[in-house]
């Protein structure tokens, strides 16, 4: 009963994100683009943090290898974007892989301590291989490389509104897969390992190999978010592989429920929006105070931690909607 | 759970009634901008510019005197009764020093603010992760860089640098002084990214040209926070070290340098670029006594200020030692910041010339500006006379070298605008509009 309650509710969600295309103002329509493929990032993120319970912060590293794989395979060697996209998902795949089978051997904080520490050598070779990186600065994608184009039909990602549908389309994929997996045996296993780890071994479980396979699917789509960010908007820059953007994703799923399925769009959704305001309000308010907005951000997380610890959507679940996957 | 339930403390609950209170009022400030119109005709509308700022981050010291440079500026245009005789607005949004924050800005200040064009920011990550927004928005992007981006033929048709040289053109100006006043053999010390990049790849054959040459670059990674392992690097025969550092460790860098030197040192030219807005007589710095640095204008007032230069220095509000009028201690950006000035007056040239008159006209803007040939100098470009490459999108202009003698910079050399040219590796007019 619960399936159809679950599959209503995802499709609404990818239905009122169609409307909101035709709805939004121009400017929210680029916002809402731009939050898809983040969101994207952060379900991967949630897959591991959230549902097997592993605090990854190196998952900055596996976003820009999907950036870089595929915007360095248009940029330099003009591929068309289908294969630079599978590239940059199989760049991410691949490199968590190899680091899983050494990073998974610790635990906790260890875990988080070598994640950073990989995250942050990828970081430094962006940097490093700079002659084609152009390092800090990145590279521009141009806009007539962002085309698909077969039977006549005309793709162009720097068109708003195809790049609307396209984060969408990769949105909804990967929502049905999260649920997917969710609702698996396998996801099961996953939120086994997190809840008790020895007992999941214990039980017959291969826990090493779940955790794993949880890695690299949590790495593949974080790398589809980064190569459709760098496809999609057109920039490639290690700004993206540096510990920042391995706090985002972590930010977001928190924000918006760890291990719920739409939690990271609600997460990236208000974050976003809280970035965006608090510039505008406090501009206002007080103009001759040099505000950061990451400050109100930083008050707003502790805010959030205190009144909602499970998060936007981890609280209706606790609360009211013990259904939601 | 350990590691979560870690993160979570105890909850009290806030009503959904409150939640749908909140997420409503934001819902209607979040679309409230978009709708906004000007009741007033558009010829009385002021021209409104998107700003694009370093309010916070690592450019922060920037930004908030990029902001007090536009602000007089702005003035002084509206004063003398604004662009086609419409007063102008700037419209600033922080875009954090972050490269994925400045491209989302750019959308902002364009299809949220309604500006008409954006102009501003420093930072070369930033610049080039929002060059692609300016180019499928069709909005003109006036840069104050000095990053060798928009001068790459990289962008797009919708990018300029017409207030500020790019770090090729300086580092191609200088190298003859340096190489002929201050000692053939030159070993580099750069942070290892793009920016240092660019000072390797032209000032290496620009010195040979003049008859020097490079011998050993030291690049430093940008997590370093100490530099005294890298100095056993530097050959013996070093005559001149050119240093590029950026950043907060430029005090240590320094610090640390003078120990391994002690008072037998070789000559030292750098980049002010690593002491902007930073009190050149700070304690540690002694080291840098007498050493030349780089300067795009001179943060000093120099003898030889023409007035235009004396009056914009007045307009931004910096005293003779380039620093906040009354506080010594907020030091200006000096070196920079002229570039916002000029720019915008560059922007009204070009939006004049144009018969600009709103969004309609800016494929006409980015015609204007490319057929600009040049700026004299006088109160719009006090910096100096200038030469623009209206195919290159990028100025060429003079180049200031500076000793630290007695505490004060004292330009010693000024290039020409001959000097900092070079051959374009593009043309944007043959993009489309």
């Amino acid at each position: 009963m619960n399936l159809g309650k679950q599959i209503f509710l995802h499709l609404l969600v990818i239905a009122l994100l169609a409307g909101l295309e035709y709805l939004l103002p121009v400017y929210h329509q680029g916002v809402f683009a731009r939050v898809m493929v983040l969101a994207v990032f952060a379900m991967g993120y949630n897959i591991l943090f959230g549902y097997t319970g592993l605090l990854s912060l190196g998952h900055a590293m596996f976003f820009s290898a999907g950036l870089y794989g595929a915007g360095m395979t248009v940029y330099h060697l003009d591929w068309g974007l289908p294969l630079a996209f599978l590239t940059g998902i199989f760049c991410a795949a691949a490199l968590s892989l190899l680091i899983g089978l050494l990073a998974l051997r610790t635990t906790g904080v260890a875990f988080m301590i070598v994640t950073m520490m990989f995250a942050q050598v990828f970081f430094l070779a962006t940097l490093y291989f700079g002659e084609w990186t152009r390092g800090d600065e990145g590279i521009v994608l141009p806009q007539a490389t962002r085309l698909i184009e077969f039977s006549g039909l005309h793709f162009d990602f720097s068109n708003p509104v195809t790049r609307y549908y396209a984060a969408l389309v990769l949105f909804a994929v990967v929502l049905f897969i999260t649920l997917g997996i969710v609702r698996s045996r396998f996801g099961r296993v996953l939120v086994a390992i997190r809840e008790n780890e020895e007992r999941t071994r214990m039980l017959g479980y291969n826990v090493f190999a779940n955790k794993l396979w949880a890695l690299v699917i949590s790495a593949g789509i974080s790398g589809a978010a980064g190569a459709a960010y760098a496809l999609l908007f057109g920039y490639v820059g290690s700004t993206f592989a540096s510990v920042q953007y391995s706090i985002l994703p972590l930010l977001w799923v928190l924000l918006g429920g760890a291990s719920t399925t739409l939690g990271p769009l609600i997460g990236t959704v208000l974050m976003y929006y809280l970035v965006d305001f608090s510039s505008d309000v406090l501009a206002r308010a007080v103009p001759d105070w040099n505000f950061s907005y990451l400050g109100v951000v930083g008050v707003a997380l502790i805010l959030l931690v205190l009144f909602f610890p499970k998060g936007i959507l981890g609280t209706i679940r606790a609360r009211w909607a013990r259904w939601l996957p | 759970m350990t590691k979560k339930s870690a993160l979570i403390l105890p909850s009290r609950s806030i009503s959904r009634r409150d939640a749908l209170k909140g997420i409503a009022a934001a819902g209607a400030l979040s679309v409230a901008p978009g709708f906004v119109r000007y009741a007033q005709a558009q010829s009385s509308a002021p021209i409104k510019i998107g700003f694009q700022a370093h309010k916070t981050g690592i450019g922060a010291a920037y930004g908030r005197w990029y902001e007090r440079t536009t602000a007089a500026a702005v003035k002084a245009i509206n004063a003398a009764g604004g662009i086609n005789g419409r007063p102008v607005e700037i419209i600033t949004e922080d875009d954090g020093t972050d490269p994925k924050r400045g491209a989302e800005v750019v959308a902002k200040l364009t299809n949220q603010h309604q500006c008409d064009i954006v102009y501003g920011t420093l930072f070369s990550h930033v610049v080039v992760a929002s060059a692609p927004v300016a180019g499928e928005l069709k909005v003109p992007y006036f840069v104050v860089s000095e990053g060798y981006h928009v001068a790459s033929g990289k962008m797009n048709r919708y990018c300029f640098q017409p207030g500020i040289t790019d770090v090729r053109s300086q580092v191609t100006a200088m190298a003859p002084w340096v190489s002929g006043n201050l000692g053939k053999k030159v070993t580099m010390i750069y942070p290892d990214y793009a920016f240092g990049h660019d000072h390797r790849d032209y000032f290496a054959p620009a010195i040979k040209a003049a008859g020097g040459e490079v011998i050993a670059q030291i690049p430093i990674p940008p997590t370093e926070s100490s530099f005294t392992k890298y100095f056993p690097q530097i050959p013996a025969e070093t005559e001149v070290l050119y240093h590029v550092m950026v950043g907060p460790a430029v005090l240590t860098f320094v610090k640390e340098l003078g120990e391994f030197y002690g008072s037998n040192k070789p000559q030292l030219f750098g980049f002010i670029d690593s002491l902007e807005a930073v009190d050149i007589n700070s304690p540690g710095l002694e080291f840098l006594d007498g050493s030349h640095f780089w300067e795009g204008s001179p943060r000093y007032a120099q003898a030889n200020d023409s007035e235009a230069m004396k009056a914009y220095r007045a307009a931004v509000g910096i005293d003779e030692n380039g620093a906040a009028d009354g506080d010594p201690k907020d030091v200006s950006t000096a070196a920079h910041m002229f570039g916002c000035w000029e720019t915008l007056y560059v922007i009204k040239q070009a939006m004049e010339a144009a018969g600009y008159q709103g969004p309609a006209d800016r494929a006409k803007l980015v015609e204007a500006t490319e057929a600009i040939q040049g700026f004299d100098e006088g109160p719009e470009h006090p910096q100096g006379d200038k030469v623009f490459d209206g195919k290159l999108h990028q100025v060429y202009g003079h180049q200031n070298i500076s000793k630290l003698e007695g505490g004060k910079l004292n330009v010693v050399h000024r290039t020409e605008i001959k000097d900092g040219m070079y051959e374009a590796e593009g043309d944007y007019t043959q993009q489309a509009l």
